[in-house]
């Protein structure tokens, strides 16, 4: 492998983390912060893709990302509604929106399951025309994604410090002491839903705008590649402050990225992407369950097998 | 201040687990009045707390707060007027967030996008000086960090900051060590006197019960079977209420931690 598969291996890995890094955030909002892990990701990422695609088809590039965001924002509206206001369980109420996405995705495509953009103008063919011609035009994926984390991330990090951005961090903490401060967890829930949907979106019409064609299961496994890359953050940055744990969340994309696209190089097949990642979460989870429990198992052991059995 | 009309709740009516947990209860407080309540297990005295912040709604009866009925406002609405404290120490914070910033909702000032601001980080700081604990160090730090004694103290002062019109306590010295609960219970009569809050709190040491407050309510099967006020209050013993209790609910007081405390 020679200098130059090396850097174009990392800027793919970095872009495609990047893209997908909006997605982890989006997580970082709802499965950190209000600590509820929302099933619909997955749907709620194609249903930006296809909603960019449709209207970046129709001619208004510029227009895609905010009616992204916003079909985004209403998946995660109808997500919280469902478990704040009529007792559906918090993750069942994401897999029944993620269920009926998979319809309303197809209808927004007009009923097909792929769509070309080719010839589309998008956000990035845009940037593409504008740097034409100075030393960053080979970039302009990049600094589309790059632009679009940095922005999330400076958004999250301001908002989470406001009252409103408190209170979403206290739900996910201990909803009792937000009803003490007077503020009803059904409101932080559903306003903390709505902003992880739009950046949900946000990155699906990205990742279709950048790969110019959008289909169906574009977003499938979405929530566990997203997930994976969370948890990998947090390994790395997961203490301190708003900021330093969402460049945390960002670092774990990337690292899952290139990770990935290493092992693509070494002949791994592209259909374990799914198996990996699902290896990955059930890593991060387990691993210090299962590191926790070490202590009492080495006790157990050197008891002789005796002290009573059964797994603990 | 607070009357409670015909309170009545039943939890799984029509089982075998039918328990009556508040009998048609009414009670009046005065404004300033501070309240200790004591009761065998399940006498319904967190049952009362619980219909007060509307943790449920009652099968029947009214709860009026400054003469508004409050009867089906939700906790969250409630709790703009009504402090509580658990026996729980870790219910009263969030363990994950800084102390400044779980006093920044409790303080609830500014509009939703409003940041803390210099003004408050000093405000924080004096208050949390008077608890006497070393918080006032430690704004930084998650809540999660202190120990039981610290948190609680941190709840009573989130709960008061903003002085409620009624306060709950509900056992919140009974999960600490002596010395840490005489210091809590020093911090509460300080902040209710200063603040002159209306106060009920749920207590398991008679002693205290007498020594608090100008009231006394004792509490079984739903009903309140004793109501002692000053003056006639001043002066009781412990084992004068023992009596008291016996002949008020016709039967002896059978908690535990009553008797051993």
């Amino acid at each position: 492998m020679n200098l130059a598969t090396v850097l174009s291996l990392g800027q793919t890995a970095l872009e495609l983390g990047l893209i997908c890094a909006l997605t982890v955030l989006s997580l970082f909002l709802s499965y950190s912060m209000l600590n509820v892990c929302d099933l619909s990701t997955d749907g709620c990422f194609t249903l930006g893709a296809a909603v960019g695609a449709v209207v970046a088809i129709a001619g208004h590039p510029y227009l895609s990302i905010p009616a992204a965001m916003g079909a985004g924002m209403c998946s995660g509206f109808v997500t919280a509604l469902l478990q704040t206001k009529m007792g559906v369980d918090s993750l069942l109420s994401g897999i029944i929106v993620n269920t009926g996405l998979y319809s309303i995705n197809i209808a927004v495509m007009g009923g097909a399951s792929l769509l070309n953009m080719n010839k589309t103008d998008t956000v990035f063919t845009k940037l593409k025309a504008l740097l034409d011609g100075t030393v960053l035009a080979g970039q302009y994926r990049l600094l589309a994604a790059l632009a679009a984390v940095a922005l999330v991330v400076a958004f999250l990090t301001l908002f989470l410090n406001t009252r409103l951005g408190l209170a979403i961090r206290a739900t996910g903490n201990n909803p009792d002491m937000v009803r003490a401060s007077s503020i009803n967890p059904a409101f932080t829930t559903v306003v903390g839903l709505c902003i992880s949907g739009a950046i949900t979106a946000l990155s699906g019409c990205l990742l279709a705008q950048s790969q110019k064609s959008v289909d169906i299961n574009i977003g499938s496994g979405m929530v566990t590649i997203a997930l994976a890359s969370l948890l990998i953050g947090r390994a790395f940055l997961g203490k301190g402050g708003i900021l330093n744990r969402a460049i945390g969340a960002v670092l774990g994309a990337f690292v899952f990225r290139l990770v990935y696209t290493i092992a693509l190089r070494f002949n791994m097949p592209a259909f374990m992407l799914k198996l990996v990642s699902s290896l990955i979460v059930v890593l991060a989870i387990a691993g210090p369950y299962l590191k926790s429990r070490w202590p009492l198992l080495q006790r157990r052991l050197r008891h002789g097998g005796k002290g009573g059995r059964g797994v603990c | 201040m607070l009357t409670l009309s015909h309170l009545s709740k039943t939890f799984n009516p029509g089982t075998v687990n039918e328990k009556k947990a508040l009998d048609n209860l009414s009670l009046h407080l005065d404004p300033g009045e501070f309240v200790t309540i004591i009761g065998s297990n399940g006498a319904g005295k967190s049952t009362l707390f619980n219909a007060i912040f509307g943790d449920f709604y009652t099968d029947s009866g009214a709860v009026l707060l400054d003469g508004k009925d409050i009867t089906f406002q939700p906790p969250y609405v409630r709790a703009k007027q009504i402090g509580r404290l658990y026996q729980d120490p870790m219910r009263g914070s969030a363990p994950g967030m800084s102390i400044e910033e779980n006093l920044a909702l409790a303080a609830g000032s500014g509009g939703w996008f409003s940041h803390i601001t210099r003004a408050d980080k000093a405000r924080f700081r004096d208050q949390l000086a008077q608890l006497n604990m070393g918080l006032e160090g430690r704004m930084k730090q998650p809540v999660g960090l202190l120990s039981g004694g610290q948190r609680q103290a941190l709840a009573l002062l989130m709960s008061t900051m903003v002085p409620p019109k009624l306060l709950l306590l509900d056992e919140h010295t009974a999960a600490l060590d002596p010395a840490t609960a005489e210091k809590v219970l020093e911090i509460t009569k300080d902040v209710v006197a200063r603040h002159h809050i209306t106060t009920l709190m749920v207590t398991h040491n008679m002693q205290n019960a007498l020594d608090l407050g100008n009231r006394t309510l004792m509490m079984d099967g739903g009903r309140i079977v004793l109501d002692l006020k000053d003056p006639e209050r001043k002066g009781l013993t412990v084992p004068d209420l023992l009596e008291q209790f016996r002949s008020g609910a016709g039967k002896n007081l059978d908690n535990d931690r009553i008797l051993l405390s």
